[in-house]
């Protein structure tokens, strides 16, 4: 058995590069720092190691000549989850550019509500080390950020130290709309969070009222969506007061029609606090499943997020046409290739279309896919990188383990040269 | 294989060689001298065409962060300049801020064959690297940003001495795998953060009581004394505002004689004069520049059209964020490190201010009068895009197409400026001084901008017109490393290029103090913040050129 320390996470979307893993042979154990996020994604046991054509085993280059003779007939093939590491990234495109297929990664229908306010009027934005030594108010809409993320109180808020705060546990946290489902907010000296909930229904028009209390708008109700007023007066005067204020949200979380117009909003509010004299910033969620991965280096490949394609030669973008479960649904589609290398619960859409999966070892359907190949985790498998949720920093992946599965990368390349 | 280029006219100006005709040789991928029994395996016979080093772009914000923000922001650009694949490039798109991909066919199609980053964020290092990982055909590399990174700031107010910000730069500059410091705002990034909207040469920041003028003496000293080659890069203080003339003056003579390259100084030459309070500051510019020989500039011409800019300098894109056009920007504060700011500008030749930004361009590029002390740049894509140097290339050469421009734009700012009378054009040596020899020297490439023997065959070839633009537009034939990649204007063959670094040397001891401070304050693990070698060469098509320190033995 080894111990290997300093160990970056791919799964949790906040970069949590402390943990120390025992390795033996192809099992691990969290040994420190784990969470209820990433313990079980790195402990996952190694079942599958034979891809599958149909439910029976056969070699790689079977499985691979298999999936790239349906690609090859295929009229408009869909790639979906996208959940993988930057090289498993740069193989997909590669392979849907020459095949002319559509690219989705999983957790678009979330990211795009931060994609459409971000590309129709942009923000302002920050990165977790200065949220950890400057953000003195700490402002979470309509989610429940330690479900989210369980360490992100204890590394990003209860810090001991800080650069630009003398007490981090005098920071102010206030949620707004969702409560909170425990304690982790709680500041180490017993001072709880503020909670002002509200449904999901009413999010909207309470964010709205809080943007126009900023600019200093008088209103006529003393309530919306059951929020006092006086309440949502005093939040606005807090962020106007406050040293740095962020304001998080995860877009993933604002499951109603038209949400991004509540990011927006948001988005809007932060840009209004800091023209009215005060500095703060805006700080989204997500991370998770490859997204920011698989966005990124779409965006550098094709200047377009991850829901985009390449049917007609040339890269496409539309954030709602190229839903890869819509275009499977209405018979858009008739191939689907589904790429998760880091979750083996995340698995393709119900469809009667002929299915490829590059999957996380230990994967289970409810039908059996026409093609399954059993891929590498990056981070544990292989090294590679991954991006966190904030988009700036890349991490480093390690590999931990030597397993005979291959990486995305290799699976796609071989299928793109199978073509 | 032997390859033979024959009868071209070379314009080679780091060999003193202008406009003289003269066969070359390739082999392995090298300039080589005349064999005498080796057999010719190609021969390409360019009698009468126009020979150069491939060109070199020193900067041009390829690969990072905030490039990929400016890409994702504006898919209506995108959409406007869709690229098919081939059988041999990938699709992608253009224009303002072009993919990866298409970012590295279109330079080596106007036959450029190196271009680097400059503004790579260490914390964002990875992502800069990955990006130009997936740039194909040029060469690239980065410089390193710092000044508003926190951990120098509190070396300073601690009074660390010289030798040890030396061995933190240096440490850093190779964790981020650089090859070259640039700063920007210095400070004014940092004093952002702390709600400063604006940062004089001689204020301090409110936190950190250290003034710009300090931080820009530190770090020069610092790259001087660590035998860096490339000078101090310098975005300087604030840019855009109009009275910056000013400031650039203070900053020329706050350097006391120290080397130091100020980039798209166009956007720092403004004076306060005239009707409209902004007038041009390129005379008096350009004077101290030929007479301060520590000094070299690149320019950040602007031209007129729709881009986006993306800088560093978020205290000054934020409070220029009311002129984004289409009307959406982005701001970021970045991990204690630094920031970014993206703003689309669509520069107009009817806008008296656009329309004297762009004359003041050109005033600089005539009146400094030693073309290996400027560059020539848009500030890619903040000026315009890097597509369009052959237009800047015709505009710098012929001056009735110069004047007939001159006389499309606003007439107000046509009085204020000294455009129409200035005669100088350049010749076809000046332009190979400013885009390759001069390029490669500032930056410190060995056996890069110039044809020598020994030297890599990065080799352009232009068909003589005097349409300037079209000349450097279409070349017949770009060779990398000695592949033909280009084919008359287009991609032939796709190959990777390598990423040039420089290691000067440190004190392993730096790293004590720097994992307390990331242990305490950062977000990740100074083992983990490490950019390793084969994080660039691990996919089989990047390499490493390190390159020698200043007065080191090549
Ligand atoms: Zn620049």
């Amino acid at each position: 058995m080894i111990e290997i320390t300093e160990v970056p996470s791919p799964f949790c979307g906040i970069g949590t590069d402390d943990l120390s893993i025992q390795v033996e042979g192809l099992s691990l154990k969290v040994s420190a720092n784990g969470c209820a996020v990433n313990t079980p994604a790195f402990e996952q046991a190694m079942t599958d190691l034979q891809p599958r054509i149909n439910g029976e085993e056969v070699s790689l280059s079977e499985a691979v000549n298999h999936a790239a003779e349906l690609l090859k007939n295929a009229n408009q093939p869909v790639i979906g989850g996208c959940a993988t590491d930057v090289n498993g990234m740069r193989a997909l495109l590669e392979l849907a550019d020459k095949n002319g297929a559509v690219v989705d990664n999983v957790n678009f229908v979330g990211a795009r509500r931060n994609f459409l306010a971000m590309q129709d009027s942009g923000w302002m934005n920050t990165t977790l080390a200065e949220l950890k030594n400057r953000c003195d108010v700490l402002l979470i809409v309509g989610t429940d950020l330690e479900s989210f993320a369980p360490r992100f109180f204890e590394r990003y808020l209860w810090n001991q130290e800080s650069m630009f705060l003398e007490d981090t546990s005098a920071r102010q946290i206030i949620y707004l709309g969702k409560a909170p489902s425990g304690a982790a907010s709680t500041s180490p000296n017993g001072k709880k969070a503020q909670v002002l909930p509200c449904s999901n229904e009413d999010l909207p028009q309470v964010v709205a009222v809080l943007r126009a209390l900023i600019k200093g708008k008088i209103i006529a109700a003393t309530e919306v969506g059951g929020i006092a007023i006086a309440d949502l007066q005093a939040i606005a005067n807090t962020l106007k007061a406050a040293q740095y204020g962020v304001i998080t949200w995860a877009a993933g979380a604002l499951v109603y029609s038209q949400a991004e117009l509540t990011v927006q909003t948001i988005c809007e509010m932060v840009k209004d606090i800091n023209d009215n004299g005060t500095r703060c910033s805006g700080f989204p969620l997500g991370g998770k499943e490859g997204d920011q991965t698989a966005n990124q280096v779409c965006g550098w490949t094709t200047g377009y997020p991850a829901r985009m394609r390449f049917s007609s030669g040339m890269p496409e973008y539309d954030p709602h046409l190229y839903d890869s479960n819509l275009m499977l649904a209405n018979g858009e589609a008739d191939v689907l290739v589904w790429v998760q290398a880091f979750n083996a619960a995340i698995v393709p859409p119900k469809t009667d279309k002929p299915t490829i999966v590059l999957g996380r070892s230990g994967m289970t359907f409810e039908k059996e896919p026409e093609v399954f190949i059993p891929i590498a985790t990056p981070g544990i498998d292989h090294a590679g990188h991954a991006y966190r949720l904030d988009n700036v920093v890349a991490i480093r992946l390690k590999k931990l383990r030597d397993s005979t599965l291959p990486s995305t990368a290799e699976v796609l390349s071989a299928m793109t040269q199978a073509l | 294989m032997l390859i033979k280029l024959t009868g071209g006219i070379i314009y080679d100006p780091a060999n003193g060689i202008a406009g003289k005709q003269q066969d070359i040789y390739i082999q392995d991928g090298k300039i080589v001298n005349p064999p005498s029994d080796a057999v010719v395996t190609q021969e390409y016979d360019i009698r009468g065409k126009i020979v150069m080093a491939g060109a070199i772009d020193l900067h041009s914000h390829i690969g990072g962060g905030k490039g990929n923000i400016a890409r994702i922001l504006m898919p209506e650009n995108h959409r406007l300049d869709a690229v098919a694949h081939t059988d041999i490039t990938r699709a992608g798109t253009g224009h303002a801020m072009p993919s990866t991909f298409t970012t590295g066919y279109r330079y080596a199609e106007m036959g450029y064959t190196a271009a680097f980053e400059p503004a790579v964020l260490p914390i964002n290092a990875r992502q800069a690297h990955m990006e130009m990982g997936d740039t194909p055909i040029i060469d690239k590399g980065g410089y390193v940003l710092m000044g508003s990174d926190d951990y120098l700031l509190r070396m300073m107010v601690a009074k660390k001495d010289q030798k040890a910000i030396n061995d933190y730069m240096a440490w850093t500059l190779q964790a981020a795998q650089g090859i070259g410091i640039k700063v920007v705002n210095a400070g004014g990034i940092n004093a952002f953060k702390f709600n400063q909207r604006r940062l004089d040469l001689d204020e301090k920041n409110p936190h950190y009581p250290v003034t710009p003028r300090q931080i820009l003496k530190t770090l020069a000293t610092a790259v001087q004394e660590l035998g860096i080659s490339h000078p101090l890069h310098v975005h300087g203080s604030n840019l855009g505002i109009p009275g910056n003339d000013e400031t650039t003056l203070n900053t020329i003579e706050g350097i006391e004689g120290l080397p130091m390259h100020l980039t798209h100084i166009q956007f720092h030459s403004y004076g306060t004069e005239g009707d409209f309070k902004f007038s041009s500051g390129a005379a008096r510019i350009a004077e101290a520049i030929n007479k301060n020989k520590n000094i070299t500039v690149d320019v950040g011409q602007i031209m007129f059209g729709q881009t986006i800019t993306a800088s560093g300098d978020n205290m000054r894109q934020f409070a220029n964020h009311k002129l984004a056009n289409p009307n959406k920007w982005v701001c970021m504060d970045i991990e204690c490190d630094a920031g970014c700011g993206l703003v689309p500008f669509k520069y107009r030749d009817q806008n008296f201010v656009n329309a004297l930004q762009w004359a003041i361009g050109l005033e600089t590029f005539l009146l400094v009068e030693d073309p290996w002390r400027i560059f020539l740049t848009t500030d890619h894509p903040n000026g315009a895009p890097f597509t369009t140097y052959p237009h800047l290339i015709r505009l710098l050469m012929d001056r009735s197409f110069r004047n007939d421009m001159l006389a499309t734009i606003h007439p107000e700012a046509q009085k204020m400026t000294t455009l129409g009378s200035i005669t100088r054009e350049y010749t076809m040596e000046e332009i190979a001084i400013l885009t390759r020899a001069g390029a490669a020297r500032l930056t410190g490439l060995v056996g890069r901008g110039s044809l020598g023997v020994g030297d890599f065959a990065d080799i352009t070839v232009y068909s003589e017109n005097s349409d300037r633009e079209a000349m450097f537009s279409t070349p017949d034939y770009v060779f990398k490393d000695g592949n033909l990649v280009v084919k008359d204007g287009k991609v032939v063959k796709v190959t990777w290029g390598t990423t040039h670094v420089v290691r000067p040397n440190y004190d392993a001891s730096v790293e004590k103090d720097l994992k307390d401070y990331f242990d305490r304050y950062m977000t990740m693990k100074v083992g983990n913040f490490k950019i390793s070698d084969d994080e660039i060469t691990e996919d089989g098509r990047g390499s490493l050129t390190v390159h020698p320190l200043k007065g080191a033995a090549i």
